[in-house]
């Protein structure tokens, strides 16, 4: 069983669906006894990330969450909050990955938020199995994870190159939105669940 | 460097997709959520689906099958027609729409950009523009086309932008269902002023025609109905061509 965790962060319907349409059973819950006896744990979110940080302090996960040794993926926000903090309220996240959480500039040719499909380099490790670099993947942010040890994908908007997908242990995150990447999304999320 | 994006778009009238010519004798081609998921295998980058159902039963019936498309389809989307407060917003929100598109509504009410932008994020809010040139000046229309304002397209694509919008997709309706081309030059002065995505429709009936609308035309992504519904443009065939020509797509 994969936990969804629903701590009121944004639209976590699809990655149920695209949990559903690989066939994997998941729940969606913010119990900690359910977290704890999931065989793998996903923290989506999109929108603010002072606002889902304090979410999830609210019902307690913050500790839980990194307590966890069973694999955990972390999308778009959710992936941030794994990060040390964010330029974003600002506000002190989980610690997890070694990187900070900055704003994009603007830029003529980068355009904030970061909006679209873009182009993955750089990959490494297990996510990225049977993947090339330059497959594209759909993003939605204005916030970046900078570049650091536990990078295993870039990305580049305009000049700044990024933390596209981290790695630290157990823990991953994806910058993008593997839900919404079609076949090389679904493949980044079947490469997540046979970990 | 974000890729040029090709979006099929699809009319629903009571859970079938039509399109038609110039707005009017619309046809059936055929089912929502099954052409969606052909679109997003053969590599469309998004889908709109637009609902013009002109009655409460239709309306119903379009949320129920944007559940559907949310549950078929692994590319973003974004759904529109007849949204008129952030209620109707957030009732597509919830169903699993990535994004929503206000057009009339918004013209009579300029604020509901700022209202569902506050609440949701500009990311999810595009305002779809349908304008005709009459002596010389770009005027927007609502209801589909049917009722002229007085609205100039160019401040009105700016304001729409400064009280939140996240992109513009802009129909010409002099262009809509001919075939025969964008507006590029109009399509180039909106990139020109804006500094948010813009989203070329009206006009696709050739390659030729996408690719000059995504370099002259400088449109961020090309919007178009019945050269896909129909199979005239298989979506892999236009992206080598795009991909040939220099221009940055998926494939």
């Amino acid at each position: 069983m994969i936990a969804l965790i629903d701590y009121d962060a944004g639209n976590i319907r699809s990655v149920g669906n695209a949990l559903a349409r690989l066939g994997a059973e998941y729940e969606l819950t913010a119990d900690p006894a359910r977290i704890l006896a999931a065989d793998k744990v996903i923290l989506p979110g999109v929108g603010n990330a002072a606002e889902a940080m304090a979410h999830l302090r609210e019902r307690g996960l913050c500790e839980l969450i990194r307590s966890l040794r069973r694999p955990v993926l972390g999308i778009c926000v959710g992936m941030q909050l794994m990060c040390r903090d964010s330029e974003e309220g600002p506000v002190q996240a989980l610690g997890i990955f070694d990187s900070h959480v900055r704003r994009f500039a603007e830029a003529p040719d980068a355009k904030v938020p970061h909006m679209g499909w873009n182009a993955l380099g750089n990959l490494d490790g297990k996510l990225f199995k049977g993947l090339e670099g330059g497959s594209y993947v759909y993003f939605v942010h204005s916030y970046y994870a900078e570049l650091c040890p536990d990078t295993v994908a870039t990305c580049r908007h305009g000049e700044r190159l990024f933390s596209a997908a981290l790695k630290y242990e157990n823990f991953y995150g994806t910058q993008f939105h593997p839900e919404k990447s079609g076949s090389v999304g679904a493949a980044i999320l079947r490469n997540f669940l046979a970990l | 460097m974000v890729s040029k994006r090709i979006i099929p778009c699809l009319d629903v009238k009571d859970g079938q997709v039509v399109k038609g010519i110039n707005f009017e004798g619309l046809r059936e081609v055929g089912d929502a959520v099954g052409m969606g998921v052909q679109y997003a295998r053969d590599g469309a980058d998004e889908l709109v689906y637009l609902d013009i159902s002109a009655t409460q039963e239709g309306r119903r019936t379009f949320a129920a099958l944007v559940e559907r498309i949310a549950l078929g389809i692994d590319i973003p989307f974004t759904v529109g027609g007849g949204i008129g407060s952030v209620e109707d917003a957030a009732r597509l929100l919830d169903a699993g729409a990535d994004k929503i598109s206000v057009n009339s509504a918004a013209i009579k009410d300029p604020a509901l950009i700022g209202r569902i932008a506050a609440k949701y994020g500009s990311q999810f809010v595009v305002v779809a523009i349908d304008a005709k040139c009459i002596d010389g000046r770009w005027t927007c229309t609502t209801h589909g086309g049917k009722r002229l304002t007085d609205v100039e397209l160019f401040s009105w694509a700016w304001e729409a932008q400064e009280r939140g919008a996240g992109e513009i997709l802009f129909t010409s309706m002099d262009h809509d269902g001919t075939c025969a081309g964008y507006a590029d030059a109009v399509y180039a002065r909106l990139a020109e002023e804006l500094s948010i995505p813009v989203i070329a429709s009206g006009g696709a009936g050739s390659i030729e025609d996408i690719r000059r609308v995504l370099t002259e035309g400088r449109a961020d992504a090309a919007l178009a109905a019945s050269i896909f519904h129909y199979g005239q443009i298989p979506i892999p065939t236009l992206k080598q061509a795009l991909r040939a020509s220099g221009i940055n797509v998926r494939i």
